[in-house]
């Protein structure tokens, strides 16, 4: 790419618009090369595996994730995996195959019905859906953690930031994974290179759902759309108080709601608290990188 | 006077020193098997160990006494007389540093210079004055080619580093860097981090009539990625090359030093610092010097 640079200058610095979502623009064929790179790097050259497995859901997130892992180290280093519920959508496990077979990704389909309801039947049968809904993706960590182990092969997470940062997903299930090229990419942006990539269509424009509970969406769980939260989340962490978007011009209601999540969920950002006792205490005093 | 050039943009093995100045050695040995020699190859920040050590610097710094004996003793003969600019994090009695390495190989050579890092990046991502100490200066020394300077990733944020750079008679800045990839909208095609160089970088070189180099790590560290995009720009600031993205590469750059006087010569911008350098200082706010209240003047 020798003299290939375009001009510098070309971000430009915004205040915050609702209706002006440009922040959140993204070059796809950048953030898809950098991706693919980063998989490369991250699980072959510092961890030393040639093999991933993903959960594939029939969502957006996991489809993008086994599309880029495909990308990265050929599609036979990837095994998806399909973890059904007797509760999943069938249109789940449908839109999952289309990917896999768009891919050209093999699959492993895996119920994890006899396993989840073999706690929750006989010992918690009163629980309520949202309980429910962390048992089952638990035991999608267990079968993905298992079947890594038996393959050589790394688990690849599919978190993405939003999801992140509203807390919303199961800790120690969704994030446990090592490796995760979206955790820095809002919904809308994910959307965006899923579609850059050629996930199919029906997987990119459906209503995102977590699948934990029938017809359930993320979006009336949430009660803000992801355009509209990831606009308010990227002007809330780049320094922007609630207040300053209000008179921005967002809806109050939305603002609150976003940031009330993203106030309430640092903890689950992190790693267990640790009671420090010594000046050694690991990852305070004692220092060292992941990949060191 | 042609001088030759190698940018070599490089990917260290992280946190094993032997793997990566066997790869140094490499890269030196291609570098001079290319068909135009070059003079000097300049490698990035912090290419013997990765950047982000953190503590683990307690482990990786090294003596740059020992690093020169190191390199001349993996490229052996072939290289005697090659110049080379590495950054490392160095140990010496009184701390550990980020910094580059200006050395002549072979028997005949030694070290001609070693930079500290003056401006250590602390925020966001950024830890170093958790784990270096900073240097106390910038100067430039006499190379082979020519006078020289090297600065270290931040300190070609701060335009004051040019500015001392070429007033201490440089004609060439090389600037060895490790900046993490952040940014990517549409537009330019590359991270926004490397936009930001490109527009500093030049500047440097417009501003005071001097080529200058950027020498870019590549890899990816705990998810953060050097996505390389090394570059060299002539005294007027244009870009003279610029490297690949995500990849190691020798990226040979052909300069004369002279052009460096020309280009003062015909934008006298460095000869009107150099004249109101002192005045500036002296009548800047905190220079000690009282100045007379504004009635007496």
């Amino acid at each position: 790419m020798t003299g290939a640079w375009p001009p510098p200058g070309v971000a430009v610095a915004r205040a915050p618009d609702p209706a002006d979502a440009s922040p959140l623009d993204i070059d796809t064929d950048l953030v898809r090369t950098w991706l693919v790179q980063f998989l490369r790097e991250e699980i072959e050259r510092r961890r030393g595996f040639r093999r991933v497995v993903v959960g594939l859901s029939g969502g957006v997130d996991s489809a993008l994730t086994a599309a880029l892992c495909a990308e990265a180290l050929g599609p036979e280093a990837v095994l998806a995996l399909l973890l059904p519920y007797r509760t999943s959508s069938p249109w789940s496990r449908e839109h999952a195959r289309l990917v896999a077979k768009k891919f050209g990704i093999p699959t492993r389909t895996i119920d994890i019905t006899r396993a989840v309801d073999g706690y929750l039947e006989e010992f918690e049968p009163e629980a309520d859906g949202h309980r429910r809904g962390n048992v089952a993706a638990r035991q999608r960590m267990i079968v993905l953690f298992d079947q890594a182990f038996k393959l050589s092969a790394l688990p690849v997470g599919t978190g993405n930031k939003a999801e992140r940062l509203l807390g919303y997903y199961t800790w120690h299930a969704d994030d446990s994974p090592p490796v995760n090229p979206l955790g820095d990419l809002f919904k809308s942006q994910v959307w965006a290179l899923a579609r850059a990539v050629g996930v199919p269509a029906e997987v990119v424009d459906k209503p995102a759902t977590a699948d934990l509970i029938q017809g359930q969406t993320d979006e009336e769980d949430l009660g803000v759309t992801y355009p509209e939260a990831d606009l308010i989340l990227h002007h809330l962490i780049s320094g922007h108080g609630p207040d300053d978007l209000v008179e921005a011009g967002f809806e109050r209601k939305k603002v609150e709601l976003v940031a009330g999540r993203l106030e309430s969920t640092h903890w689950k950002r992190h790693l267990p608290t640790v009671a420090m006792l010594s000046p050694t205490a690991i990852g305070e005093w004692y220092l060292r990188p992941v990949d060191y | 006077m042609p001088l030759d050039i190698a940018i070599a943009q490089f990917r260290p093995s992280k946190g094993d020193l032997d793997a990566t100045l066997d790869h140094c050695a490499e890269a030196i040995l291609r570098a001079i098997g290319q068909e135009s020699r070059p003079r000097l190859v300049v490698f990035p920040e912090t290419a013997l160990t990765g950047y982000f050590l953190e503590g683990g610097v307690r482990e990786q710094a090294i003596a740059a006494q020992d690093l020169f004996e190191a390199l001349n003793a993996r490229v052996g003969g072939d290289a005697d007389g090659l110049d080379i600019a590495i950054g490392f994090y160095e140990r010496d009695e009184r701390g550990i540093y980020n910094s580059a390495l200006y050395a002549t190989l072979g028997p005949g050579g030694g070290i001609l210079h070693v930079h500290r890092k003056v401006f250590l990046a602390t925020y966001g991502v950024f830890q170093e004055e958790r784990f270096v100490e900073a240097g106390a200066g910038i100067r430039a020394f006499d190379g082979p080619p020519g006078r020289i300077a090297l600065l270290i990733c931040e300190d070609g944020f701060h335009s004051v580093s040019g500015t001392l750079a070429a007033r201490d008679g440089a004609s060439i800045i090389l600037i060895l860097s490790a900046s993490p990839a952040r940014g990517a909208a549409p537009g330019a095609g590359v991270p926004g981090n490397l936009v930001r160089w490109d527009a500093l970088a030049s500047a440097i070189a417009t501003e005071h009539g001097v080529f200058v180099v950027v020498s870019q790590l590549v890899g990816f560290e705990g998810g953060k990625g050097f996505a390389g995009g090394s570059a060299a720009y002539d005294p007027r600031g244009h870009r003279l090359l610029a490297g690949p993205l995500w990849e190691e590469a020798l990226l040979p750059v052909r300069v004369d030093l002279g052009e460096a006087a020309r280009a003062r010569t015909e934008e006298p911008l460095f000869s009107d610092l150099e004249r109101s350098w002192t005045r500036l200082l002296v009548n800047s706010p905190g220079s000690g010097v009282r100045r007379p209240a504004p009635e007496d003047e």
